[in-house]
């Protein structure tokens, strides 16, 4: 009683995690037309997946638009930890604050302003505003990630570098960044992910011009799903597990 | 002048607002010297020790190293490293990487790295130790290789911060008289600071002793203890009793005192005072004989009370009472030492000359 009550509860709090997604990769090679009987295996969804031209396209445009909006914040966000941890200068606190504010205001507001903003300044939507939005909304999570390791730091160690004949530049190069990159890594993957599946923002500040994932799927759920989307969970799935599977391994080969 | 000294300083002054940290600090360390700075935690010896590494920049005053003013000279340009207090290993580099890394700054070809990350770590005494993370060493092991990174690269000037400060007792024992014979075997000069009187009492040719930015006394180890040049020498160096008093008569260079307790005792002045004046005498645990009666010709003498014993082996001491001030006694360890216990009433002699008279620090 005592061994399987805990056990069964842990069961099925996986089992709630990760039936949906199982199920969501079984029908994916569904045959039936149906997104709800089974009709044995076949691969026709990933075809018309493949053949749905517009679909294709929003996917490349979101993974390019994430690929992006990851790296600009994970370089801005870098060089803001730094400079909040290491330098005292005025206003230092209200900065850190506003990172908060950022990160914590609801996306909606984040949405409205930004599209304000950009229609005052003048700034077509399309790719351009949606890649200001995304690194803004992910900014704040790059700079509490590498804070966060940087708070860690044995402040000699540059100074440990110097000593031994390094300038400043190789300082960084053979010292500061190997030891903040899975900092760098972690916040640049958080950045991808949180750029990959945003709808709320993106909402706002995409254009025709530029149609990315998330939207394309939220307007086909008003003309009925069809099992495609199975299909594109499933690879999306497969993405990130392997995303997830090549920065542990790089975090691993950095440790050693 | 022959050869320059390895390190040669000219008065030093480094302030923080209005505070000097160092004080007009003058040295001269000759080359393959073991040379300690020695203070209690405040005194300056690190700011003192960033200045010669090039972290920081004298306000007034000159370095020279091997003849060569160093003052504008960045940490990265100077034949000067240094070990530092927790060592500061990179983490993310093998043990061979990290020796390696001043050599690869000075664009050594690969292959002579390795020899020499073998050859140096060989020195150490941790051979075949190069492909090993920082984190797998122990701690006396990582203490090795920051000295192998440093004495890889033949410095003139090896700084030494404290490095001894995160070992357990026992290993810091050891690693004294390893660092002494490091020293000897590479004949580099040391500068290593350290607020641990024994460290440097063990290891150095030459030892200065700093307080408020100042320089007190220069000496080795034997003549700082045996001819403190002042009180807080006299107090931080080796253990040491304090009997205050004031003095009664001068002769020569030896004073009476009369303590507070009432009782006259005899020390040598260490700088001239008159009659009157308020006086502090020093004598060391190992000076004072015990007796409970008779005692030789020529020393002087002092009734004290006994409070506790407190036995450590070799170094087993008594501690007594004289007018409310506690003074601490070597016990003899041949087997003849008195049975002692709290309340006895006892004689403490010494030898004169083995006391030293300071004016008191505030009148």
């Amino acid at each position: 009683m005592s061994r399987w009550l805990p056990r069964a509860y842990l069961t099925l709090v996986y089992l709630l995690l990760y039936v949906p997604i199982g199920i969501l990769v079984l029908f994916s090679f569904n045959d039936s037309r149906s997104g709800y009987t089974w009709g044995g295996l076949s691969l026709r969804w990933y075809q018309s997946l493949f053949n749905n031209n517009a679909m294709v396209e929003a996917m490349w445009n979101s993974l390019w638009l994430a690929l992006s909006a990851a790296t600009v914040s994970t370089v801005i966000g870098a060089l803001t930890a730094l400079a909040l941890h290491r330098y005292r200068f005025r206003g230092k606190k209200m900065l850190n604050g506003m990172l908060f504010v950022v990160m914590m205001s609801p996306e909606i507001v984040l949405a409205i302003s930004l599209l304000a903003l950009f229609l005052l300044v003048g700034i077509q939507l399309g790719y351009v505003s949606l890649l200001l939005a995304h690194v803004t909304f992910c900014l704040p999570f790059v700079v509490i990630t590498v804070m966060a390791r940087l708070s860690g730091f044995d402040e000699r160690l540059p100074e440990a570098a110097r000593d031994l004949g390094a300038s400043d530049f190789t300082m960084t190069r053979t010292v500061l960044i190997p030891v903040i990159m899975p900092a760098l890594l972690a916040g640049w993957l958080l950045g991808f992910t949180l750029s990959l599946d945003d709808v709320v923002v993106s909402t706002f500040v995409s254009g025709p011009s530029y149609e990315i994932l998330p939207l394309r799927i939220y307007s086909m759920v008003r003309v009925g799903l069809k099992p495609e989307v199975n299909a594109l969970g499933t690879l999306l799935l497969v993405f990130s597990l392997v995303m997830l599977m090549l920065s542990q391994w790089i975090l691993s080969r950095s440790k050693r | 002048m022959a050869t320059p000294s390895d390190l040669f300083c000219h008065q030093l002054i480094r302030r923080f607002g209005n505070h000097p940290a160092v004080d007009g600090i003058s040295l001269d360390v000759p080359a393959g010297t073991f040379f300690s700075i020695l203070g209690p935690s405040g005194c300056g010896k690190t700011t003192l020790l960033r200045l010669l590494a090039g972290f920081d920049r004298p306000d007034e005053g000159d370095i020279y190293i091997r003849g060569e003013r160093m003052n504008r000279v960045p940490p990265n340009h100077r034949p000067v490293n240094m070990v530092f207090q927790h060592l500061a290993l990179f983490p993310t580099m093998s043990v061979g990487d990290n020796i390696a890394y001043g050599l690869k700054r000075q664009r050594v070809p690969a292959a002579r790295r390795r020899q020499r990350v073998e050859q140096v770590l060989e020195q150490v005494g941790l051979p075949g130790l190069s492909g090993r993370m920082p984190s797998e060493l122990s701690g006396g092991q990582r203490q090795r290789v920051a000295l192998a990174r440093c004495l890889v690269l033949e410095p003139t000037l090896l700084l030494l911060d404290e490095p001894l400060g995160a070992l357990d007792l026992k290993l810091r024992e050891q690693m004294k008289v390893e660092l002494k014979h490091l020293q000897k075997q590479f004949g580099t000069t040391f500068v290593y600071i350290t607020h641990d009187q024994s460290e440097a009492m063990v290891m150095s040719d030459q030892v200065a002793v700093m307080k408020d930015g100042r320089f007190d006394q220069v000496a080795a180890p034997e003549e700082l203890y045996r001819e403190p040049a002042t009180a807080f020498v006299a107090g931080f160096v080796g253990d040491n009793n304090r009997l205050r008093g004031q003095v009664v008569s001068v002769s020569g260079d030896r004073a009476q005192l009369r303590l507070t307790g009432g009782a006259i005792v005899e020390g040598r002045l260490a700088a001239p005072l008159e009659p009157g004046a308020s006086a502090d005498l020093y004598v060391r645990p190992e000076s004072l004989v015990l007796s409970d009666g008779e005692v030789a010709e020529g020393l002087s003498r002092c009734r004290a009370s006994v409070r506790t014993t407190l036995f450590d082996g070799a170094n087993s001491r008594v501690e007594t009472d004289i007018g409310g001030e506690p003074v601490f006694a070597r016990l003899p360890q041949h087997g003849s030492a008195p049975s002692l216990s709290a309340g006895d009433s006892l004689q403490l002699a010494w030898e004169p000359d083995r006391a030293r008279v300071f004016g008191a620090a505030t009148p």
